[in-house]
């Protein structure tokens, strides 16, 4: 039998992180290619919560989910959480472990990884089984000018998945999901990491990024402040947030928050319109998922535009003020 | 205190070029001290400015050469270098890196009260070899710390940066922090720093120095291995060139932009 085992995160406001649906779509489909394959989750949480996730589980084509709760459990804690996966994982024996790369993911998995004396891949961008039944992780490099695909010759096979690259099953796949409780051995744990307080994002611009249908993005050719005001007015214009390019941030006029790309978000709008960015490919591997892509700059050999569904070469001082005033008069006539 | 700040030498990745055979060209490529790693040196410089008494090594593993990131450290005010260099670790995986460094700080090294690392490292971008270097010293690890706001004797406050918002955390000493780039430019090398760094012996341990064997360590102690490297494709062959403003808005239109209400 082979086990595929998903890493559960519950983000500070109690939800399971949505990479866990993509990784379970993924793992459906990985699945086929392994012999009496077995998807399981462990969830760690406090004491009451999982009730409140297992249709998303039972839906969502697990087999089993292995559940540790403990009121100790209430926030997230790389001491606690590591020894509570890395019992379970030596218990369930899995072949491969799969975690989302997100800050949690990518605190723990490494932590995991070196207890257990096996190898890691992280920040993986596609996943497969290759002829030998072995995972081939895929990952960029280099600031992403490289992609190498990396095998793991220990047991289990392990590999942190960036967010957003796999996209969620559409339909339900329903199984008849087993919950098993685990008993947390934490007790005569002593959590040298106190959690002391938690202060959420209040910039809406940046908590919409996620789930936003159109970005507008700025890069380095924005030039200025009054660069990226004009963005940010288009943005407004057609109902769109903004993102920067990590040009446009390391020059100073977007904050780090906003910035897309491989050491910045991944983002899956439905459309992207670059303003004023060459396309670096560290910018790339951050949108190039996008449904659909359009490209404004100035030179027409820019890179962005090998990237682009609809190009258009011209200044982003003279296209932008133009786009303004044509999508809001519009909106001034309905 | 005593603090280990772990720096990686690194090609400057906004300077890579390729090959004709689709490789990386590596010769001619500036190396430089990892910009996250500039932030763990300047953390550790904060921390010797507050806290009397406080000594900082720098470490890193690499060949010979990486000794030059080390001599820039001390010139900032760093105190002892330290290169844990072998042929036989060629090829090690975060894993195998993570094993290598534990091991000297465990057999050769005195004990520190904290260890920090930069959160990524801009070639690998792999943010596990601090973490794994936590791991197999079994101390505690605080990732993606923005800042450390409070030194005591024996614990510090964190500001974690992650993805909903600010998370503080207190860790009690020894443990190891990765940082996050700061808001502001690393400091610049001090006069008197340069002419230490001149002057000061960089410790040098090779692989039985750290009572490592030649299977624990290099390609051979590496869990992981690349099967395969490749250039990214792209995946939109064609663009489609708008001749004028009103076929653009056309597109915008079409792909879903509409004016907001």
């Amino acid at each position: 039998m082979s086990n595929i085992l998903l890493y559960a995160e519950v983000t500070k406001e109690n939800y399971l992180h949505t990479v866990l649906f993509e990784l379970a779509n993924k793992a459906v489909e990985l699945s086929k290619k392994l012999t009496n394959p077995e998807i399981s989750a462990l969830l760690i949480c406090k004491t009451g919560l999982a009730d409140n996730f297992k249709e998303a589980f039972i839906n969502s084509g697990f087999d089993n989910v292995y559940i540790a709760e403990n009121n100790r459990l209430t926030y997230y804690s790389t001491e606690l959480y590591s020894k509570i996966a890395i019992d379970i994982i030596n218990e369930i024996k899995p072949e491969i472990v799969l975690i989302g790369a997100t800050t949690q993911g990518r605190d723990i998995a490494p932590r995991i990884a070196a207890s257990l004396h096996t190898g890691l891949t992280a920040d993986c961008i596609d996943l497969d089984i290759n002829e030998k039944g072995q995972l081939a992780a895929t990952r960029p490099t280099f600031g992403g000018k490289l992609m190498a695909t990396i095998l793991c010759k220990t047991l289990p096979q392990m590999a942190t998945i960036r967010p957003k690259v796999f996209k969620p099953a559409e339909k339900n796949i329903t199984k008849d999901t087993k919950f098993i409780y685990i008993k947390p051995e934490i007790e005569n744990i002593e959590k040298k990491v106190e959690f002391i307080e938690f202060v959420k994002n209040t910039n809406t611009i940046i908590n919409e990024l996620d789930s936003a249908n159109i970005i507008v993005a700025g890069g380095k050719g924005l030039k200025n402040e009054a660069g990226f005001k004009l963005l940010k007015d288009f943005a407004t214009s057609i109902g769109g947030c903004i993102a920067a390019s990590r040009g446009a941030v390391e020059i100073g006029l977007a904050p780090v928050d906003i910035q897309v790309g491989q050491t910045g978000k991944t983002v899956t709008p439905k459309l992207y319109i670059a303003c004023g960015i060459s396309g670096a490919i560290q910018h790339i591997v951050g949108m190039q998922e996008s449904d659909k892509i359009i490209a404004i700059n100035n030179d027409k050999n820019a890179p962005i535009f090998e990237h682009s569904d609809i190009g258009f070469i011209g200044d982003a001082f003279e296209v932008l003020p133009k786009l303004i005033d044509h999508f809001s008069n519009n909106s001034e006539n309905q | 205190m005593n603090i280990l700040v772990c720096i990686k030498q690194v090609p400057d990745t906004t300077d890579i070029k390729w090959t004709e055979n689709n490789t990386i060209q590596r010769d001619g490529v500036e190396s430089i001290i990892n910009p996250y790693d500039e932030y763990a040196i300047e953390e550790a410089l904060k921390i010797k400015r507050i806290i009397d008494n406080t000594k900082i090594t720098v470490l890193t593993m690499g060949p010979a050469q990486a000794v030059e990131i080390l001599k820039k450290a001390i010139a900032k005010g760093c105190d002892d270098g330290v290169l844990i260099s072998d042929k036989k670790f060629a090829g090690a995986d975060t894993y195998a890196t993570g094993k290598t460094i534990a091991s000297a700080i465990k057999n050769k090294l005195e004990n520190f009260d904290l260890i920090i690392c930069g959160q990524f490292a801009v070639d690998g971008d792999t943010a596990q070899t601090g973490p794994s270097i936590a791991g197999q010293l079994n101390i505690p690890q605080v990732t993606y710390v923005k800042e450390v706001k409070k030194h005591d004797t024996d614990s510090i406050y964190a500001i974690r940066e992650i993805e909903e918002g600010h998370e503080t955390v207190k860790v009690k000493l020894p443990a190891l922090i990765c940082v996050l780039k700061g808001d502001y430019e690393p400091s610049r090398a001090k006069i008197n720093g340069i002419i230490k760094a001149k002057t000061s012996e960089i410790k040098i341990l090779n692989m039985e120095d750290i009572g490592l064997s030649a299977d624990d360590t290099g390609i051979k102690g590496s869990p992981t291995y690349v099967s395969r490297a490749f250039r990214p494709i792209k995946n939109r062959e064609n663009c489609e060139f708008c001749s004028d403003f009103d076929a653009l808005t056309k597109k915008i239109e079409e792909f879903g932009g509409t004016s907001n209400e």
